[in-house]
């Protein structure tokens, strides 16, 4: 039973259209391990036993009933079928918590499915659970969430990265295949590159956000985690693509190609030869971890002896992007956040009259990393600063974006970058500075800025950790990506590191490990 | 640009109905102004013949045909209010007085 949950979603592919494994082994299988593994983890937020197994016996029904109609029927079927998934806790599943990691929420029950979970409705993937987040998506290390921390498999006093930290370290700890994360400013990259997985943040529009909590509306977008790149392609196709009830869902068609990526690694490996490839020279930012530099120079080689043409071009106002993103990311925040307001829904505190309740709600409702960014945008939004904040950054954006138009005219095939600057830090190494904490995401945020996609793959270790390389591409280029990753996912397939396990995972195994929270409490007393 | 005085912290936090302890206002005293500075790099761009961009996909006029189509359940729906009164959620009164 274990054995199944090292498989990968097109490896259970197989034997579930044949019969020789049911949905429900598979859902119980990776049930067992998240369920063993919460404690010393906290991924999850929540695990729904008995409604994920009632979707796999409906999945169960449907592979039976394709399997008695004929080998047309099988194929028609998705790859994610009777396959069990993760979502972040801010991806509405009717009648379940929707806490997006805060206070604010707890209690909460979506009244209706999210765009996203009536696609894998449709195809009958199975939702396990909901993982842990910073709150509203607001942060780089899942530290920012009500309900604790989540720890880094790979090492237990690190963090997984974030926001989706939870979804990122679930598929990492092989709870699940996949999971589905929210991507504003890396929330999606930054963590998948932490925990050794693959994450991709689609192109803005390409994934309806119908049933999501909104964060920054301008960036936010969907995207999967996977352990590699076929299981992450196959979980974008069946979620992207047009959708009426979010007008900024794009009409724009979705590839089958990204149901078709190479499955040989050589013949992956040989779509590399003839690309020509970006290497932003500001991405190599100060203060970037030696081995992480290393891990991504050694990528560069790798694909350049692949046949690949790496070319260095230069992306000249990327160091105004950090400035960029924390004036229009708050900014929007403090508008969308304005409907906490303990009337219709969520929290509720009374104080006297209708100022004083909610003075009293949102100030005992948000943590401190939300109230300083509802505070940032509020402050760039209000009489006076407009111009000077908001407005600059507005203008600042068209540059940042303009960068990137100037390369995709110049006929790149994608950029490459790293995804972080450094590897897994540890808890509470960044809690007290904001700013150390911002500059989590720099090569990152510039992709959101611009509303381009980018996709974090693993690229090897630095100090025992897992380093990410990300690949940025055109607007609506997604499925090249895919490809461009998976040759590069072929041509590592026998490095060492590849076949590498997270480091600390059976540690998790013990129930009488620390909690992350408590964790992260030893380590702040041993630092004083 | 000027950093933030605390009283301006506090109006800030009142604009954003955020009730914010004493203790809670002096450390976003320090973070605040501490991430303004950061901003303040911005001010070495030219941007007085850049237009402003407020979303990267150009996708104008998403038209839909206005027809009738069943919405949420009530019940569904006031399931969440902290208070409510049969088939309506009571909001504080918004008009002091008689």
């Amino acid at each position: 039973m274990e054995d199944l949950v090292r498989l990968t979603a097109h490896e259970m592919a197989g034997p579930l259209r044949s019969g020789e494994v049911s949905s429900r082994e598979l859902v119980e299988a990776h049930l067992a391990v998240a369920e063993r593994q919460n404690h010393a983890l906290n991924a999850w937020l929540s695990l729904d036993r008995d409604r994920a197994l009632a979707e796999a016996d409906a999945a169960d029904a449907r592979l039976g009933a394709a399997h008695a109609a004929g080998p047309e029927a099988l194929a028609a079927l998705h790859p994610l079928t009777g396959i069990p998934i993760a979502l972040k806790d801010l991806v509405s599943v009717a009648g379940g918590q929707c806490t997006a990691g805060s206070r604010i929420l707890e209690g909460y029950r979506a009244p209706y499915d999210a765009h996203v979970t009536e696609r894998l409705r449709d195809i009958g993937a199975v939702i396990l659970g909901k993982t842990n987040m910073d709150e509203f998506a607001m942060g780089s290390s899942t530290e920012h969430s009500a309900f604790g921390p989540t720890a880094n498999p790979w090492a237990l006093d690190r963090v997984p990265g974030g926001s989706s930290g939870g979804s990122a370290a679930a598929v990492a700890a092989f709870h699940v295949p996949v999971g589905i994360g929210t991507d504003t400013g890396g929330s999606i990259r930054q963590p998948a590159a932490l925990c050794g997985i693959v994450g991709m943040k689609p192109t803005y529009g390409r994934v309806s956000r119908y049933g999501i909590v909104a964060f920054a509306s301008s960036l936010d977008q969907i995207g999967p985690f996977a352990r590699d790149t076929r299981d992450a392609a196959a979980l974008l196709h069946a979620v992207a693509g047009r959708d009426a009830r979010d007008s900024t869902s794009a009409p724009i068609p979705v590839p089958d190609a990204l149901l078709r990526l190479p499955v040989s690694d050589d013949a992956a490996a040989t779509a590399l030869r003839g690309k020509r490839l970006g290497l932003p020279r500001e991405y190599f930012v100060a203060g970037m971890e030696p081995g992480v530099e290393a891990a991504i120079r050694a990528a560069v080689e790798a694909l350049t002896g692949a046949g690949a043409i790496v070319e260095d071009v230069s992306l000249p106002h990327t160091e105004y992007g950090l400035a960029t993103y924390y004036i229009v990311a708050p900014a929007e925040a403090s508008a969308n956040l304005a409907r906490y307001d303990g009337i219709r829904f969520g929290h509720a505190v009374r104080d006297g009259d209708v100022i004083g309740n909610y003075l009293r709600t949102r100030g005992s409702g948000f943590g401190a990393e939300v109230k300083r960014r509802i505070m940032l945008g509020t402050y760039a939004l209000s009489a006076g600063y407009f111009d000077a904040y908001y407005l600059k950054a507005q203008k600042a954006r068209t540059l940042i974006k303009g960068d990137f138009d100037a390369l995709w005219g110049l006929g790149y095939d994608a950029l490459i970058a790293p995804t972080s600057p450094s590897v897994a830090f540890r808890m509470g190494t960044r809690m007290a500075d904001p700013v150390a904490m911002y500059l989590s995401d720099v090569c990152t945020l510039p992709v959101n800025m611009a509303g381009l996609p980018g996709v974090s793959i693993p690229c090897g270790l630095s100090e025992g950790l897992p380093v990410g390389l990300q690949l940025i591409g055109a607007p609506w280029s997604e499925a090249a990506l895919f490809e461009l990753a998976r040759g590069y996912e072929g041509l590592t397939a026998s490095a060492p590191w590849r076949s590498l396990e997270p480091a600390e995972l059976r540690l998790a195994d013990d129930p009488s490990m620390l909690t992350p929270a408590a964790r992260a409490a030893a380590l702040a007393g041993g630092a004083h | 640009m000027a950093g933030l005085s605390r009283t301006e912290v506090a109006h800030v936090a009142h604009l954003a109905r955020l009730g914010l302890t004493d203790a809670e206002l002096d450390l976003l005293e320090g973070q605040l102004n501490h991430i303004l500075d950061q901003y303040a790099i911005l001010a070495r761009l030219d941007t007085s013949a850049i237009p402003p961009t407020a979303q990267t996909i150009e996708l104008e006029n998403i038209l839909r045909e206005d027809e009738v189509r069943p919405s949420l359940p009530t019940e569904a729906v006031l399931a969440n209010a902290p208070e409510r009164d049969g088939d309506y959620i009571v909001v504080p009164a918004i008009l002091a007085g008689e």
